[in-house]
């Protein structure tokens, strides 16, 4: 006879309260596949933790955007924000679709630059950039959006070494009826500093003034308020038109649209809370066309969204260590992969799900990272399927910041493969070894012995 | 002895429906079936459903909770689902509900929860297609009325309002601008309400609130006077179907009503329309207002759904959760024209008594 | 060691301890484990039985079931009185 297959015995004390924290247990589908790859191959072929994309998702997600901004007008450009993944195989994967580079460091102007990206399609942002980085992307026509008055005198030197007139925008914070303000970046719109930024540039006329910027904040719920911060930069590029006759070939409004991850604090799951492209699309478009810029002046719109492409497009793969009974009686899940590649766990409530097929049968419990941490928790309260030692889970939308902000902490960080849209896996990061770690490092002569 | 006394509003007199020989079958599924001690509109509206002339029902309750009394009332759900909570996402909801709709076939249903509307307005066009009407408010009016608007719908339609101040997060405390004296309101998105002395008692609340209700908890400027309240439904086009105020006689330590009275009043009810009028409101609401000393209205905040007392408005003669049924099936609907002042409600407790056996149907089969 | 006497156990699942008053549910393979105790089967014939008809081996089987059993002695469904369990 064939024998059943196998679950942990569970028994679970019924809550006999009222509405209290977990609601009616919802069956949690197992995630058994990515792109038809399955979880179970991807972990024994290239080990656990492991970090997976979706070209396809990549691609589908850039065609998306593209398409709801592209419908609602003429001329858009998207920048590829390097922060958010800056994974060789991911930028390519948007410079391919047609995307620029956004970068906020040296570090990242010259991975574009490696990776291919001609200067002139790289957009130098953030507070950071030394002479020698602004003087590179001078000589590459890079275009440089600044952020503060130091930067404007370091460029306006520069110009005069330069065969290059430095090509600028001004970066613009406002209030768009969000908050808190992210007033510690650009010049300020509402007091006159904005303003009063792009005369001294004109009157100077070192640089060439070729576009407006804001970024108002990161995960924005609020479509309208990318119609408030596209008006208000339509409002400065008028005022160019009027007082010196100077066209602003672009507004960029940066990035900042949310995933579909739930926020922790947040009451409904983010997946319905999320606005799509298209509301971000139409509340933008329709500030711009309804401006005072003229018609025959139109900008270039250019994007620099990047949680709203990648996030969806990558999972974190994780086995189960072990099961414990903490001293309250709660059930705790240990899985292998932490907090120090899982940054995003500090403010999403990350959806897992497990990664075989499951029972109906649920039970409460707290999901830890395998880190000797208190802090180490991926998901607090989670009522998971009856997961077993070796059992994998699949934790999604996980594509956004991960990659670029994760810790080598305690342990090595993992392997990171793409699947391309035929299928096939590939490595596009290898695993971290003693070596690459202990390579960096110089002992000094007088420690390297030692008796115990 | 002092009779109830019928008012009248208009000039076209009554027009209560005469009782109906043939009466339509229809199959209504409605959740907020917790009759507690801070009850949910669920019963009132199923008692108010039970004794239309219009509609024969079957009722479909839908639980999130095992314990909710509504489950185990005699007389009240004929058949009873639990559901997952609204916080679980617009799908796992579906889902349950498609499981349901295939063996129930569901008219209209009728949601009775604040937390829950978002999730049922954003499934609205889903469920039309599996055939399940509901009268819900626009998702732009619901969006408009939030506590944390209030000054903005207050300014738009030029309603007197108290003032109100946002915290995002603890330190925002420290932000509330000086001309907010205490004693402030402090209130979640959803529900509660604290009355807070000074900034520590606000901070207590904050964390209270926050981890119920999430972001933002809302500060709002206390009006000093009587509380009252209407309820009231509205067809979406402006018209106000019927609207009944009432005053709470007596308030629990939770803030809800044990007792209260109608009353005659026409600046509420003349409010209430105009509220209605400028929103074009859809579906149930419920408005409180507090009234000063001086007869000025505050209006504090706007419940986009029938409340819990809903029952009294029936008692006095405005059946408004049949009309609500009537208008998400399409039918016309005649407005109320009057209602009896001087009708009471005294809220009761009442010890039902189940054997475990039907505790253990909702618990593993999740129905009953 | 023996599941108490009075507790009620129903084919969905549901057990209902009339001592505490509180409420369970069991999923399929620990509701067979709690018939086989109310049967007075020892651990071992209730583990013999399991290996038999499961796809499990051994040594796992033995831990979840120890751990599933410390979870009955947690929520005191299990008669204590006769003093701790002899672990295999």
């Amino acid at each position: 006879m064939e024998k059943l297959p196998f679950e942990r015995p569970v028994i679970n004390k019924l809550s006999a309260g009222m509405p209290g924290k977990f609601g009616m247990k919802t069956h949690i589908s197992p995630v058994t596949h990515i792109d038809q790859v399955g979880v179970k191959e991807l972990t024994g072929q290239y080990g656990s933790p492991l970090f997976v994309l979706s070209e396809k998702s990549l691609r589908q997600n850039f065609s998306e955007a593209k398409r709801a901004f592209e419908t609602r007008y003429p001329k858009v450009q998207f920048a590829w924000s390097y922060k958010t993944n800056y994974l060789n195989a991911v930028c390519s994967v948007f410079h391919q679709e047609g995307a620029w580079a956004e970068v906020v460091s040296g570090f990242e102007y010259d991975k574009a630059i490696a990776l291919g990206v001609e200067g002139k399609h790289i957009i130098f942002n953030g507070p950071d950039k030394s002479r020698d980085d602004l003087k590179k992307a001078v000589n590459n026509n890079s275009l440089i959006h600044i952020d503060h008055f130091d930067e404007m005198y370091t460029l306006t030197e520069l110009a005069g070494e330069s065969e290059n007139k430095p090509k600028v925008a001004i970066r613009v914070n406002m209030d768009t009826g969000v908050y808190p303000v992210w007033d510690r970046f650009g010049f300020n719109y509402e007091n006159g500093e904005a303003w009063d930024a792009l005369n001294r540039i004109m009157m100077a006329g070192k640089l060439e003034l070729v576009g407006l910027h804001a970024h108002i904040g990161t995960y924005m719920l609020s479509a309208s308020a990318y119609g408030i911060a596209a008006s208000k930069l339509a409002e400065l590029a008028a005022q160019l038109e009027k007082k010196f006759g100077h066209v602003a070939g672009y507004i960029d409004v940066g990035g900042g649209f949310a995933s579909k991850n739930t926020l922790k604090g947040a009451y409904y799951s983010g997946s319905d809370t999320a606005p799509g492209f298209d509301e971000y699309a139409e509340a933008i478009a329709a500030a711009l066309v309804n401006s005072r810029i003229k018609p025959a002046n139109m900008p270039l719109l250019i994007l620099e969204t990047g949680r709203a492409l990648v996030d969806d497009a990558g999972y974190l793969l994780g086995t189960v260590i072990a099961n414990k009974r903490l001293s309250d009686g709660r059930r705790a899940t240990i899985i292998d992969a932490g907090v120090n590649i899982l940054f995003t766990s500090f403010w999403y409530d990350h959806q897992v799900n497990p990664g075989q097929p499951v029972s109906e049968h649920t039970e409460e419990t707290t999901i830890f990272g395998p880190l000797c941490m208190n802090i180490d928790v991926i998901k607090e309260a989670a009522v998971m399927p009856v997961l077993k030692k070796g059992d994998r889970v699949v934790i999604s939308r996980v594509g956004a910041y991960n990659l670029t902000q994760w810790m080598q902490f305690i342990t090595l960080r993992p392997k990171v493969v793409m699947i391309d849209p035929e299928g096939n896996v590939h490595l596009i990061r290898d695993s971290e070894t003693l070596e690459t770690l202990t390579s960096l490092e110089k002992l000094p002569g007088h420690l390297k012995q030692f008796r115990l | 002895m002092i009779l109830p006394v019928t008012v009248n509003f208009y000039e076209n007199l009554d027009s209560q429906p005469a009782g109906r020989m043939n009466k339509l079958n229809i199959t209504v599924a409605v959740t907020g079936l917790n009759n507690i001690d801070s009850p949910g509109p669920g019963v009132p509206v199923i008692r108010a459903l039970r004794e239309s002339d219009f509609f024969n029902v079957r009722i479909i309750g839908l639980a999130y909770e095992n314990l909710e009394p509504g489950i185990y009332m005699p007389g009240i759900a004929d058949k009873v689902y639990m559901i997952p909570y609204p916080s679980d996402g617009v799908e796992a909801l579906l889902e349950r509900l498609e499981y349901i709709n295939s063996r129930e076939r569901i008219d209209v249903l009728i949601p009775n929860f604040d937390s829950e509307l978002y999730t049922f307005m954003k499934s609205d066009k889903r469920l039309g297609e599996m055939g399940i009407k509901t009268f819900l408010p626009e998702l732009a009016q619901y969006e408009e009325r939030h506590k944390a608007n209030l000054s903005g719908f207050g300014k738009k339609y030029n309603v007197k309002v108290p003032g109100n101040f946002e915290l995002f997060s603890h330190s925002d405390i420290q932000k509330i601008p000086s001309g907010f004296t205490f004693p402030l309101m402090v209130k979640g998105k959803f529900y509660d309400a604290y009355t807070a002395e000074n900034k520590q008692q606000i901070a207590f609340f904050y964390n209270k609130i926050a981890a119920k209700w999430g972001l933002p908890v809302i500060i709002q400027e206390f009006v000093r006077g009587t509380e009252v309240n209407v309820v009231a439904l509205g067809d979406g086009q402006g018209n106000t179907i019927g609207a009944v105020p009432m005053r709470k006689q007596y308030i629990t330590d939770k803030g809800k009503a044990w007792g209260g009275v109608t009353l005659d009043d026409k600046n509420m009810l003349e409010l209430t329309r105009r509220i209605i009028s400028e929103t074009k409101w859809r579906g149930g609401m419920e408005l409180e207002i507090i009234k000063t000393a001086s007869n000025e209205l505050y209006l504090i905040e706007i419940n986009p759904r029938i409340p819990a007392w809903v029952y009294l408005a029936v008692g006095a003669g405005q059946n408004l959760p049949e009309a609500l049924v009537r208008l998400a099936l399409g039918l016309d609907v005649e407005p109320f024209t009057s209602y009896k002042v001087g009708k009471m409600f005294i809220r009761y407790s009442y010890d039902l008594l189940v054997d475990i056996g039907q505790y253990e149907l909702v618990s593993t089969k999740r129905e009953n | 060691m023996r599941l108490k006497k009075n507790i009620a156990l129903s084919e969905t699942g549901f057990v209902f301890d009339p001592n505490t008053g509180d409420s369970f549910s069991l999923n399929r393979i620990g509701l067979e484990i709690v018939e086989k105790l109310r049967h007075d089967k020892t651990d071992q014939e209730i583990l013999n039985e399991l290996l038999e008809n499961y796809e499990i081996d051994k040594a796992s089987l033995d831990k979840y079931y120890f751990d599933f059993v410390s979870t009955l002695q947690y929520y005191q469904l299990i008669d204590d009185t006769t003093g701790h369990r002899e672990f295999l």
